[in-house]
């Protein structure tokens, strides 16, 4: 039976954590509210981009002069896998579910006898994909002195696989980060961005059916050429404001979690203290009316 | 009254325009052209240079580093790399430009030795963003 002095002790301690997470949690909402809105910004560059795109690689298609970006290697024996996680902690399951989805892949591909190479992006993921593929490791990217996410770090970053893609050491890239959805739901995902990946073809079969016929300048080869780099990048940035989002909203859920824990604890301590301290005053009548019974 | 077109400017951080237009200036990858409505469905890349777009609303115009534009009935998008107002621009951002450009070039000297191609297109990428500062007033040095 912890003393009096025990359980306000621990009272206390438990209110100034419930302090901490209630800051943090409102931290997190205003951060949120502006990571979403630096994803709102992007995503009309995004989906022309994509738009385009599309239109361009059905229009050169699967030719042998189309750039090695689109086509593709030929092989798929070496992957790499840019797994872009938060640069800090306390935020629930964001960062293991990223790197969750990770290692499935790469356990997958390994099964397959394909060779794995691993970039992280970001301390989290750097940390808990150590461990187990230490091996694997080809890069790590920092990002923790950057304050505002902006595009010039993902096309560092697309900058950095590029050049490791036009040094043939690997054959496919895949990205892996969460994708926003709402402040509860956050989903991690793959993609891949090497050779790219141009499902999103509807807007171009759209055009074509309308009969719209594109002028090219320079030449439909030489804006491709021009466009895929850029496609990495935009595709990075877009994941990276999508995890931006994704973390705080994430963290924003654990902490007004951690505050209603708080919460209930301090409830329940404190009528533990209550029982003890009406023992300890039950307790000393007893002692008196005894004694003055004895008398 | 001309007829109007609707034209967009984003980058991919934000959306910089989103008006109705005459006529639009851009600094094509082959060379300057103006559009104005009804234009042949084109897809261009772009060079660093300024871009005009001049509509009921008034002339404005905006610095691009590259990227591309798309032109269809739709209107006019231009997709810029990077974009900033021309009001904007100063001559330490246009210094960190061309500082950014002029280190593309040593890089592609130092990787590329043997091609050409990618040193030619570093090399043109800074003299377009020389030209431009000629252009916009901003020294390069």
């Amino acid at each position: 039976m912890p003393s009096l002095k025990d359980l306000k002790n621990r009272i206390e301690s438990v209110k100034s954590t419930r302090k901490i997470t209630k800051a943090m949690q409102m931290v997190a909402a205003a951060k949120l509210r502006r990571a979403q809105d630096a994803a709102e910004q992007s995503r009309p560059y995004t989906e022309r981009f994509n738009a385009v795109m599309a239109k361009l690689a059905a229009s050169v298609g699967d030719s042998d002069s189309a750039p090695r970006l689109l086509r593709g290697t030929g092989s798929d024996q070496v992957q790499l896998l840019v797994v872009l996680t938060a640069e800090r902690g306390l935020c629930g399951g964001f960062n293991t579910n990223i790197v969750k989805r990770a290692k499935v892949e790469a356990q997958k591909l390994l099964a397959e006898g394909k060779t794995v190479k691993i970039l992280t992006v970001g301390k989290k993921g750097r940390d808990a994909l150590k461990r187990e593929y230490s091996a694997h490791f080809v890069g790590h990217v920092d990002l923790s002195e950057v304050k505002n996410l902006g595009y010039g770090d993902a096309q560092s970053i697309a900058a950095d696989i590029l050049a490791r893609f036009d040094a043939g050491e690997f054959d496919v890239a895949k990205i892996f980060f969460s994708r926003f959805e709402n402040v509860v739901s956050q989903v991690p995902t793959m993609q891949q961005v090497i050779p790219a990946d141009v499902a999103e073809a509807e807007a171009g079969d759209e055009d074509a059916a309308a009969g719209v016929v594109y002028d090219y300048e320079p030449s439909e080869e030489a804006i491709l050429a021009d466009l895929l780099p850029r496609g990495v990048a935009t595709a990075i940035f877009s994941a990276l404001l999508e995890n931006g989002a994704s973390e705080q909203g994430a963290r924003m859920s654990a902490m007004d979690n951690a505050t209603r824990n708080a919460g209930e604890m301090i409830d329940k301590l404190t009528i533990e203290f209550n029982r003890s301290r009406q023992a300890v005053i039950t307790n000393e009548l007893i002692e008196i009316i005894s004694g003055a019974e004895a008398l | 009254m001309a007829e109007t077109v609707q034209f967009d400017l984003v980058s991919p951080e934000r959306r910089l325009a989103s008006v109705q237009v005459t006529e639009v200036q851009i600094p094509g990858a082959d060379g300057d052209m103006t559009v104005m409505a009804d234009h042949a469905p084109l897809i261009t890349s772009l060079r660093p240079g300024v871009l005009r777009a001049s509509g009921p609303d008034g002339e404005s115009e905006y610095v691009v580093t590259g990227g591309f534009a798309e032109i269809n009935a739709d209107g006019i998008s231009v997709l810029a790399e990077r974009a900033v107002p021309r009001g904007d621009m100063t001559q330490d951002s246009f210094k960190a430009l061309v500082d950014d450009a002029k280190q593309k070039l040593d890089r592609a000297q130092e990787t590329f030795k043997n091609e050409p191609g990618p040193v030619d297109d570093a090399a043109k990428l800074l003299a377009d963003m020389v030209a431009m500062g000629d252009e916009i007033g901003l020294s390069s040095h």
